[in-house]
This record gives C-alpha cells, structure tokens and sequence, in this order.
C-alpha cells in the first residue's frame, strides 16, 4: 500500500515536471530559433531606420515604421480597453453583485468574444471602416484591435475581482461608501494584480495579432504622424518579409520577430515589477 | 402639531428595563430565500449604550439578523426582506434617504478581519475623508485618538504607512474596529469579533467593548458564554430564526425559562 503511493507519487512528480519542463525548453526553443536566424540581420539600422527604397529586395532601410506602428496601435488600443473594461470589470463585480443572471450573461457574451478569431474583427472593423468612410489608418487598426482586446482586458480583471472575498466589499460599503467609492477605491486596489495581467495580456494579444490590421491599419513604408494615416505593424511586416524569395530578406523577417519577442518580454517584465512593487506597498 | 406618522409611532418609543431608550427598533422582520424562512417575525429593541448579545446555536440566523440593520442584505439576491428597523426615526429597510449615510451610523466588526488594501493609516482615514475631511492635521488626528482607542497605537505608530495587511490578525481586527470608530457610529455591530483571535487579543476587545459603550451602542454575536456573562447588558437567544427568550444575562442564565435555552445552556457548558 505503501509503496503503491510511493510510486504514484513518483510518477505524478515525474509526469509534472516533464509537462512544465518542456514547455520552458520549447519557450527557449522558439526564441533561439528566431534569434539564430535572424542574428545577421538583427543590426541597429533595423530598429532606427524606416525602410529605404528596395528594402524589400534586400535594400537598405529597417523596420522603425514597423515597430512604432505596432506600439501605437497596441498602446492606443489598450488605452481604449483599459477605459472600457477597467470600469466595466468593476461594474460587474460591484453594482451588479445582487444580479448573478446578469453577471453570467455579461461573461458569457464576453468569452464568447474573446473566442472570436481576430481575421473576424478584422472584417468587422473593414466593415466599420467603409460604413464610416474611413480609409485604412492607423486610427481604424486602433479601433479594431481596441474591439479584439477589450474582452480579454475585461475578463481577466474580472476573474481576479472574482475572488475577492464578499466581506472585503461589505466592510466598505459599511464605512458608508457609495458603490463607486468601493469600486474605484477598495476593488481596484485590491484587483490591482489582476489589472495589470489584464492589460498585459489584452497588449500581448494586440501588438502581435496581424489579421486584424490587415485591412484596417493598411500598409506603409513611412512612419505615421497622424491617426488618418495608415501605418506598418510588426507581424505584417514579418509576413511580406517572410515571404520574398530573397535570403536577405527572411533573414531580416526572424530580426524582426525578435525585436517583437523583445518588447512583449521588455513589456512584461516591467508590468510584474510593477505589480510587484504596488502590491508590495499596498497589500503585504 | 403632531403629524400622523408620528402619532402612530409614538408608542414604538419604548424605554428599555436599563433606564435608557432603545435605540434601534425592529418590527416585524422576517427574511426568507426560496424555499429557507430565515428569520421570522423578529421584533426586538436595542438598548442605548449597552451591549445587547445575540446568541444561538450556529445557523439560526444571528449574522443575517445584523446583516439586515446596515441593510448588507442588498447584496444578496437570494434574501427576500420585509419588515421594519428604525433607527432615529429613519427606516433602514425603506429608506429613500442615502443608504451610504444610514451605513454609517453603525460600524461593522466582522468575524474576520478585512483591512482595506491600504496602509494603516489609510485605513482609519478611510472613512472620514469620504464624509469630505480634508483638513490634514484633523485627519491625523482622528486617526491616532481611535488607534489610541482601540489601544493600537503605541504598536503601529511607527509604521502607519505600511499596509493594513502587513498587521496580525489581532491587531487587524482592533485596525478595524479603530477604522469603524473613526465614522462616529452610534452602533457597533459585532460578529464574534474574537473568534479568530487569541485569548489576549480577545480580552483586549472584551476590554474595549466594555469602555466603548459609554458612547456607543453595542450588539455582540458571540458563541461563547462566558464572554455574554462577562459582556451583556441585554441578553437574546435565538433559535431557528425566532427571538426564544430576552432579559438580564443573570436572571436568563440562571432561570432559563424554555426548554430550548436550557438545553443551549447545558450543552455550552
Ligand atoms: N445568502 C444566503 N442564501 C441562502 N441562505 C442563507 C444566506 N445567508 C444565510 N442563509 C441561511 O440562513 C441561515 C442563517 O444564517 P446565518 O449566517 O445568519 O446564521 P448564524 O446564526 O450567523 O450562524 P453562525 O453562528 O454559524 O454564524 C442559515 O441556515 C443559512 O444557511
Ligand atoms: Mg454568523
């Protein structure tokens, strides 16, 4: 009997580590990949240079249209997403604490969203755009990816406002504060990880999804300046580069996931240390 | 000059066997869910400046009871409310005035302590500020004349910017209790505040309730009773969400009169 459960907890032990393990070395993996083939091509004309003529013949010129794209459409596409779902999340875990019929539709509709793959938001958005008669512009890709990643912002604040204990809330509301104090005052900071999670993941999930500014944020060669101009992104760029015939250049694709490896993991790590120093301060 | 309303609430205004008026009145409260009668028919009155014991076997309905005076009900759908519960001639129960300041007539001490994410201070400040104090010094001042109060100060007044949290549960609870206080209650609803605590946190508490009811109003949920000896004013067990017995803890402890006090008693000893 004894020995029985040595062994199952050996090879539970064993089985657990194998799985977390291999998903680290596969992690590494990519991330060597990407950087071994991109190495050459990974110089510092890529990351300040917008793409001179004949870039994509293996030409001069790097991807700063790119990389500043991206950014802004992530970063004003999050801003969107946190002034939504910041308050909504809240809305949902406080005014609507008594009403838990709601509260599961409102998620369900949520995840439903989340599912959606991004090339739907995208034709969406393309939709919008025309209805609106806007041309593709940077302003449009924000708003479409503002749309991808405003559920995924939402749900995951609210899966940690979740779990929150009931009489943290009631011990607010009966020092006397209104519904919104104790949202704003009390849930925000005692959620604050999980928001700062939220808006990671929503700013993942944006700066690295190509189909929904395919059509919508449009293509460019220069660096925007104004939010009716259409502006490059990252994972576009590493699709056209990926596909050119040219060695040159799909080396130049690998550099250019790296650096977009590169800022999600620069991105991250600054949010945990953040998260990290707050709740250091606040809550232990 | 008497206006109706007043003219039948009149004899509501019953002065209490201790010489003092009661302070909070409930007629007729009965809480239900689907298919559970919680509480039934309470009608009890809360004597000014004494502690008042709520005691009964677990489940009858004691938390729900206080739950129901600082309308914290409302975030329960499944609880079904009627009734009245006045206090200072305002219903809590229908009330249009502001819920927000009817709350904070009456300081919540729960069964375990919550601080709020938030530094010591903070904690205590809380509560003021909302009522928009912004003067800084009376701020701080308040904040040390109730930890004091709560005798938390000498303990926390060097590091009253690190997080309530950071405190141990006995001095979290006594953080709360000082955080509650600081609003200027007139009642101090208390379910078993000592029930996660040490025996000397818990004497601590016992101590303070003991001095605070000069000012304040006490209603105490305990399963202890010594601690209702030791504490009580005014005596009600409960059962089955029914209102068994009240009076003196002497005269109710020593001559029960229902078999089911009796047997509660036998079995608490
Ligand atoms: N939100 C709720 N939904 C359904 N039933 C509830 C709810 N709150 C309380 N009850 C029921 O009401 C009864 C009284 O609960 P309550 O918490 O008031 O008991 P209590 O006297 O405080 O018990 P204890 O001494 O264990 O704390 C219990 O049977 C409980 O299951
Ligand atoms: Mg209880």
């Amino acid at each position: 009997m004894n020995r029985r459960k040595l062994i199952e907890e050996r090879f539970f032990k064993l089985l657990s580590s194998i799985a977390s393990y291999s998903l680290i070395a596969i992690l590494a993996f990519i991330i060597v990949i990407i950087f071994v083939k991109g190495f050459h091509a990974l110089t510092f004309d890529m990351v300040i240079k917008a793409p001179k003529g004949g870039f994509y013949y293996g030409g001069e010129g790097g991807v700063l249209n790119a990389i500043l794209g991206s950014l802004y459409i992530a970063g004003g596409a999050s801003i969107i997403a946190i002034g939504i779902g910041m308050p909504a999340a809240l809305y949902i875990n406080v005014n609507l604490v008594r009403h838990h019929a709601l509260q599961n539709t409102i998620r369900y509709f949520l995840d439903a969203l989340w599912g959606i793959p991004s090339i739907v938001y995208g034709a969406f958005g393309f939709t919008l755009m025309l209805y609106l008669g806007m041309n593709a512009s940077l302003l449009a890709g924000i708003i479409t990816v503002a749309l991808l990643i405003t559920p995924i912002m939402i749900r995951t604040f609210d899966e940690v406002l979740c779990t929150i204990p009931k009489g943290l809330l009631e011990s607010s509301l009966a020092l006397g504060s209104t519904n919104t104090e104790t949202a704003f005052r009390v849930m925000f900071k005692q959620g604050f990880s999980g928001f700062i999670t939220a808006i990671l993941l929503a700013f993942g999930r944006g700066i690295g999804d190509a189909a929904s500014v395919l059509f919508t944020a449009g293509y460019t060669d220069l660096i925007p300046v104004n939010l009716d101009e259409p502006a490059a992104t990252l994972p576009l760029s590493i699709f056209f580069q990926l596909s050119s015939p040219i060695p040159e250049v799909r080396e130049r694709a690998f550099a250019s996931a790296a650096i977009l490896t590169l800022i999600i993991l620069v991105i991250s790590l600054t949010a945990r240390a953040l998260s990290k120093k707050y709740s250091k301060s606040n809550l232990q | 000059m008497f206006t109706d309303v007043e003219m039948c609430e009149k004899p509501d205004v019953v002065s209490t066997p201790y010489g003092s008026t009661s302070i909070l009145r409930i007629r007729n409260l009965n809480v239900f869910t689907e298919d559970h009668h919680i509480l039934k028919d309470i009608n009890l009155d809360i004597p000014k400046n004494k502690i008042t014991v709520l005691l009964g076997p677990s489940g009858c309905g004691k938390t729900t009871l206080l739950k129901c005076m600082n309308k914290l009900t409302d975030l329960y759908q499944e609880l079904k409310v009627s009734g009245n519960i006045f206090i200072d001639e305002d219903d809590v129960l229908h009330s249009n005035s502001n819920i927000p300041a009817i709350r904070q007539k009456m300081g919540l001490l729960s069964q375990r302590p919550y601080p709020l994410p938030m530094s010591i201070f903070k904690n205590v400040a809380y509560g003021i500020k909302l009522q928009g104090v912004k003067n800084k010094s009376l701020i701080a001042e308040t904040v040390e004349r109730n930890l004091r109060e709560v005798g938390l100060w000498e303990e926390v007044k060097d590091r009253l910017h690190s997080p309530g949290a950071s405190l141990s549960i006995g001095q979290q609870q006594r953080l709360c209790l000082a955080r509650g206080l600081a609003v200027k209650p007139w009642i101090i609803l208390a379910d078993e505040p000592t029930s996660a605590l040490d025996p000397i946190s818990s004497k601590i508490i016992e101590d303070l309730f003991r001095n605070l009811k000069q000012k304040y109003t006490i209603i105490l949920v305990t399963h202890i009773l010594r601690q209702a000896v030791r504490l009580a004013d005014h005596v009600v067990f409960m059962n089955f969400g029914e209102i068994i017995e009240q009076g003196k803890p002497m005269e109710l402890f020593k001559n029960p009169s229902t078999k089911q006090l009796k047997e509660y008693l036998v079995d608490g000893n």
